[in-house]
């Protein structure tokens, strides 16, 4: 249990910070990317460390390849560089991936009927509470009795008070802004 | 000796449970005082006893007594005495034993401040925290039970896991569990209340201040586990969306979506159905996230069959109290009375917004680490889902949710003027606007790579809100409209909560500032290194000075010194290690962490090649500290919010009578 954190906030789709995943009691100590498997060319090391991200180290609990020091994930990584330099797209890095360990090895679930539910799930919320909630306040508000018309008898006492308020010295401001 | 006294001490405890759980509700149904006054005495030994078992599992960590099942699996003669201490809660029974005596220390101090109360309501409450503290007590007893013996002891611990062997993880469980258990009071105000079927302003007046202590130990707990794992992993992550993360994320989502919606009910007397109903969900996602992390279902759907009393236990303490209470919510909420009137547009609307997107992002948390366990337990299928899903769907949620941020606290309540309150958010607009364009046009100057394109919308986003907390303040104290005198008397008269309001946004802002910026604009430098090479990373030279040994008290450390120098001058040294834990065979890396201004530079250090090369990765990590000082910065608005006399538990008289005519109304 005790671990846990936090994090507030967003991570605004854009950011691809280094989010990793990560296995806590009994984690081995993390320090994955070895200096030997780093690419020499700058933007196919950017997109293998891109797509190291998305995969999972399966042996693990809950890390990805990019953050896990297991031997499986250390082949993982070198397989991912090996296709990239083959010249795959990293569509098809993927894809290659997913044939060999399934869908179980992407990090981010596939978009599918089996997953409607789950990649559903925000918008479900968002709008069923939304509905609710605006047809409770429409529902309060027009059964309110606020919105009964006045009786003549009332709208004569509001016409009096109006008329000795604009003769009298204005009220104090009430109290707020 | 003292293991019997601690298992004898937790029996009575449990005796006392059951009275406190009988005896105030028999009485309360009853109109009888005397039963009704019970409960306060008897919560206050049933605390002595608990903390009495305490004492004892701390004792016999202390002493490292190994013939007690527990000290042996997690405690090694040799460590310091603080992790002897520590070791208590740094495991499966000590842990739920500490649940339980927070769980008596808030029944206790409701026993205690609870003097305002009406009888009948304190009777239920503590009734019904005797009720969660009853299911706590038989699950240590029968399934937990810390104090066990062995049959033949042996001469040496296996030693706590070296991970846990940390400063942080004596602060991180007691803080959560504060958070944690502090959300059983909202819940037993809510259970008393669908039970006396009556409830009022003054109702939420009572839960406010618990639910925000709750809060405020919360969202330390997460802050401070998240700074743990940044720093004791060794990768400098600092939130992984893990299961046993997103455990203590939900509660926090639904205690903050409470505090806003609270308010509505303690100022308007609205919403008060669905102040209840958060108030049940709160405190049944505490539960769920302390028995998925305890039951072991997360790591895989059939840990939870290997103890399968432990695990048919869990799953009917869910089942008889998020159920029950339920079921009892639906049976009685149909009796509240609904109170307040409010259009769309209002201070009301803003804070059903809030409780809209915040209640959204806890089902897509709630979804999203449940999902692949339902799935596999239906269908057999395996899948992941992983933090880019998190990242989209709760990003998502959260972005609408602190754009609106700034607007909710200017808006009036009842009838808004939203435009008006668009006019007066045109100076922090304008700043967020700079800040912006600002941002883009550093990151463009100092790199060809400048990083995430949206970035600096983000940073304008963060400012946006940093600037919008301000303009609150500034709005209400008249500040540019009244004379500067004034203007301070009006500061100065203004309630504490209303500072605890925009301070705890405030801290929303710069909390987004370290997340963008971290996320966006770390460097980062992986190399093998020899003696005396340099790495560069951003304006600063690495250069690792040496690579020694030293031993600690029950491990070995290999100890790299790196020198800093920028631009030439030093600027000291950063140490990275790696350490061997010999009881348990398993090896910690301890990352080594400079802090520059609100930045940091991370360094951790991994295998030595054969030709004395030695692997590293430094990172520098911009504004990262923000995260966490946001962080505090929200539990410090919370405080503020606590000393607000109006919320006091003893204070319950309107603050505005003695005000006269200050805009205190206003807030």
């Amino acid at each position: 249990m005790l671990r846990r954190l936090f994090a507030l906030l967003l991570l605004l789709p854009l950011a691809l910070g280094g989010l990793g995943a990560l296995g806590i009691l009994g984690a081995a100590p993390a320090f994955a990317v070895q200096p030997d498997e780093v690419l020499g060319d700058p933007v196919l090391e950017g997109r293998a460390r891109e797509l190291s991200k998305e995969l999972r180290c399966m042996v693990c609990q809950n890390q990805s390849i990019d953050d896990s020091d297991a031997p499986l994930a250390k082949d993982l990584r070198l397989l991912v560089r090996d296709r990239l330099k083959a010249g795959d797209s990293n569509q098809q890095v993927l894809d290659f991936l997913v044939a060999r360990y399934g869908e179980f090895v992407l990090m981010r679930p596939v978009f599918s009927w089996r997953n409607a539910l789950l990649w559903g799930a925000p918008l479900l919320a968002l709008g069923a509470g939304g509905i609710a909630a605006y047809l409770a306040i429409q529902r309060r508000r027009r059964a309110a009795p606020d919105t009964v018309p006045l009786t003549p008898d009332e709208e004569e006492r509001v016409r009096r008070i109006l008329s000795e308020a604009a003769s009298a010295p204005p009220p104090a401001p009430p109290a707020g802004s | 000796m003292i293991a019997e006294i601690g298992q004898y001490a937790l029996i009575l405890a449990l005796a006392l449970a059951l009275v406190q759980m009988v005896v105030p509700a028999w009485g309360a149904a009853k109109g009888d005082p005397v039963l009704m006054g019970v409960a306060a005495p008897v919560a206050l030994a049933m605390l002595i006893f608990v903390g009495g078992a305490f004492a004892c599992l701390v004792a016999l960590y202390v002493t490292s007594d190994f013939s007690v099942a527990n000290v042996v699996e997690n405690s090694h003669s040799q460590m310091p005495l603080v992790y002897k201490i520590t070791s208590t809660w740094g495991n499966h029974e000590g842990s739920m034993l500490l649940w339980a005596l927070v769980l008596a220390v808030f029944g206790a101090l409701v026993a205690l401040f609870g003097g305002n109360l009406p009888d009948r309501l304190k009777a239920n409450v503590l009734a019904v925290q005797a009720s969660i503290a009853t299911a706590f007590l038989l699950f240590i007893l029968l399934t937990s039970n810390p104090f066990l013996r062995v049959l033949s002891p042996p001469g040496e611990g296996r030693d706590l896991n070296p991970v846990l062997q940390d400063p942080g993880l004596a602060i991180h469980p007691p803080l959560l569990y504060l958070g944690y258990v502090g959300l059983s009071i909202a819940f037993a105000f809510a259970i008393a209340a669908l039970i006396e079927g009556r409830i009022d302003a003054a109702w939420a007046r009572w839960v406010r201040p618990w639910t925000l202590t709750a809060w405020i130990f919360l969202t330390l707990g997460i802050a401070m586990g998240s700074y743990w794992a940044y720093y004791e992993l060794g990768w400098g992550g600092w939130w992984f969306w893990d299961p046993v993360e997103n455990a203590s994320l939900m509660p926090w989502l639904a205690a903050t979506a409470l505090l806003h919606s609270a308010v509505v009910m303690e100022k308007r007397d609205a919403l008060k159905v669905w102040t209840i109903l958060l108030a049940i969900l709160a405190f049944s996602l505490s539960l769920i996230g302390t028995f998925l992390v305890r039951s072991g279902v997360l790591t895989s759907v059939h840990a939870f069959a290997t103890d399968p009393l432990r695990g048919v236990f869990i799953l009917a303490i869910l089942v008889v109290f998020i159920g029950g209470s339920l079921a009892l919510f639906a049976l009685r909420a149909g009796e509240l009375r609904q109170g307040g009137l409010f259009a769309p547009i209002s201070r009301e609307g803003a804070l059903v917004f809030n409780n809209l997107f915040l209640t959204a992002a806890t089902a897509s948390v709630f979804v999203g680490t449940l999902y692949p366990l339902a799935l596999e337990a239906l269908t057999g299928d395996k899948i992941t889902v992983g933090p880019p899903f998190f990242n989209l769907t709760f990003g998502g949620l959260m972005l609408p949710l602190v754009f609106a941020m700034p607007f909710g606290p200017l808006l009036a309540w009842k009838r808004g003027d939203l435009l008006g309150v668009a006019q007066r958010l045109m100076l922090a607009a304008g700043f967020a606007v700079v800040a912006a364009v600002v941002t883009a046009a550093a990151t463009a100057a100092v790199s060809e790579e400048r990083g995430p394109v949206l970035a600096p919308v983000a940073i304008g986003l963060a400012v946006f809100i940093i600037a919008g907390a301000l303009t609150d303040i500034a709005e209400r104290a008249g500040i540019g409209r009244v004379s500067a005198r004034l203007a301070v008397r009006r500061l100065t008269g203004l309630p504490r909560s209303t500072f605890g309001t925009a301070i705890a946004h405030l801290g929303v802002g710069i909390c987004l500032l370290g997340i963008v910026s971290e996320s966006a604009w770390s460097l980062e430098k992986i190399a093998a290194v020899r003696i005396g090479e340099t790495v560069t990373i951003g304006t600063r030279d690495l250069t690792l000075a040496r690579v020694e040994n030293r031993a600690g008290p029950n491990f070995t450390s290999r100890v790299a010194v790196f020198e800093i120098r920028e631009g030439g001058i030093s600027q000291g040294t950063v140490e990275a290690a790696k350490r061997q834990f010999a009881a348990r065979q398993m090896a910690t890396t301890e990352s080594g962490i400079r802090t520059f201004g609100f930045s940091q530079l991370y360094v951790s250090i991994g295998e030595e090649h054969a030709d004395g090369a030695l692997s590293m990765r430094a990172t520098w990590k911009p504004f990262v500290t923000l995260i966490w000082l946001g962080a505090v910065v929200m539990a410090l608005g919370g405080l503020l919010s606590l000393a607000d006399r109006r919320l006091r538990v003893g204070a319950p008289k309107p603050a505005r009578m003695r005000r006269g005519a200050l805009p205190a109304a206003a807030e």
